[in-house]
């Protein structure tokens, strides 16, 4: 009777334990996946995931218990911004001083296509106007059928 | 004619913008906290752990929080200068004294002198983050109201000093 209490009381711990791994493993992605979010100031090309300055640690650090403590994720981001400015967010943001960041791929992509459609357009116009004058064309016969005839006894001989 | 020129202004543009990109400093983040009241703290004094000091305390006064350690290098560098600048007794030096233990950083005052009249012991750091320090040293100016009206990441230089601290420093004394 001893054992089976003793088998019961430690199968209750492990289940409890589980559940507290899946926990910490859920709050672990969460700080991960926030932490991919943020500049690491003091190596500024690392988000504070990737790197192991002091800094970064202190700030995942500060993730971690503001996760806890029940905080949403825009609210820990509001919490880097006041502290260390838009220039925190690995992803800057889309306001009045960042709409050229945003806007230039595109506003270069149209130019470069306007520009190409008007190249394009200009050797179309090109090819048209080549058109021969019958003088023209009497002439490139006659060279034409030079050439065969030089080719054919070319091949005679 | 004009064909060729077109690479010769596309060469001017890029020259200019990358010449720009060159005279800027990328380590230089502005700060959203200049024109913000200082953030709030209440922390032990580093050389009497039972002594608090608040930020209501440092109310009414321009004052100048200049964030460092022991174990940083660029303070050594600094160090004198914010020495110099305490004996002109234009404004109070606080120090906050970031990530550092008690006895070495009472042994680093000792050794090259103190320019703070009292230097607030951040051992976790967490004060530090309010402040949004990511470089060490850091130098703020507080004013009456307790707001932030500069900073400056990295060392503070005698020309910095000259040009920028004392006269914003004199004009928010009034």
């Amino acid at each position: 009777m001893k054992w089976l209490v003793v088998l019961l009381s430690l199968f209750v711990s492990m289940l409890a334990s589980a559940e507290e791994t899946k926990l910490s493993a859920e709050l672990e992605q969460r700080v991960k996946s926030m932490a991919h979010e943020l500049r690491c100031l003091v190596c500024q090309n690392q988000t504070i995931a990737d790197s192991n300055a002091d800094l970064a640690i202190d700030l995942r650090t500060q993730i971690r218990e503001q996760i806890k403590a029940g905080k949403t994720d825009q609210q820990i981001k509001d919490y880097m911004v006041a502290r260390y400015g838009d220039f925190v967010l690995y992803r800057p943001p889309v306001q009045s001083n960042t709409v050229l960041l945003w806007l230039a791929p595109f506003l270069l992509l149209i130019g470069a296509l306007g520009f190409l459609f008007r190249q394009m357009a200009k050797r179309r116009a090109l090819v048209v106007t080549q058109n021969l004058s019958s003088d023209e064309l009497e002439q490139a016969d006659a060279l034409l059928q030079h050439s065969t005839h030089n080719n054919t006894s070319h091949t005679k001989s | 004619m004009g064909k060729f020129l077109i690479p010769l202004g596309i060469f001017v543009v890029l020259a200019i913008f990358l010449g720009r990109g060159l005279s800027l400093d990328p380590r230089e983040v502005p700060s959203p906290l200049i024109g913000k009241p200082a953030p709030a703290f209440s922390l032990s004094q580093l050389d009497q752990p039972a002594q608090m000091i608040g930020t209501e305390q440092l109310l009414g006064q321009v004052w100048i929080l200049n964030v460092w350690a022991s174990w940083c290098v660029a303070c050594r560098d600094e160090h004198p200068v914010l020495v110099e600048f305490s004996k002109t007794g234009v404004a109070p030096i606080y120090g906050l004294n970031y990530k550092d233990k008690r006895e070495p950083a009472m042994n680093w005052l000792q050794q090259l002198g103190n320019p703070y009249t009292a230097s607030i012991f951040d051992e976790s750091g967490r004060v530090g983050i309010d402040f949004g320090v990511y470089g060490v040293p850091e130098t703020f100016v507080i004013d009456k109201l307790g707001v932030i009206r500069y900073k400056k990441t990295g060392p503070v230089t005698q020309e910095t000093i000259q040009s920028i601290i004392v006269p914003l420093v004199k004009k928010l004394q009034g």
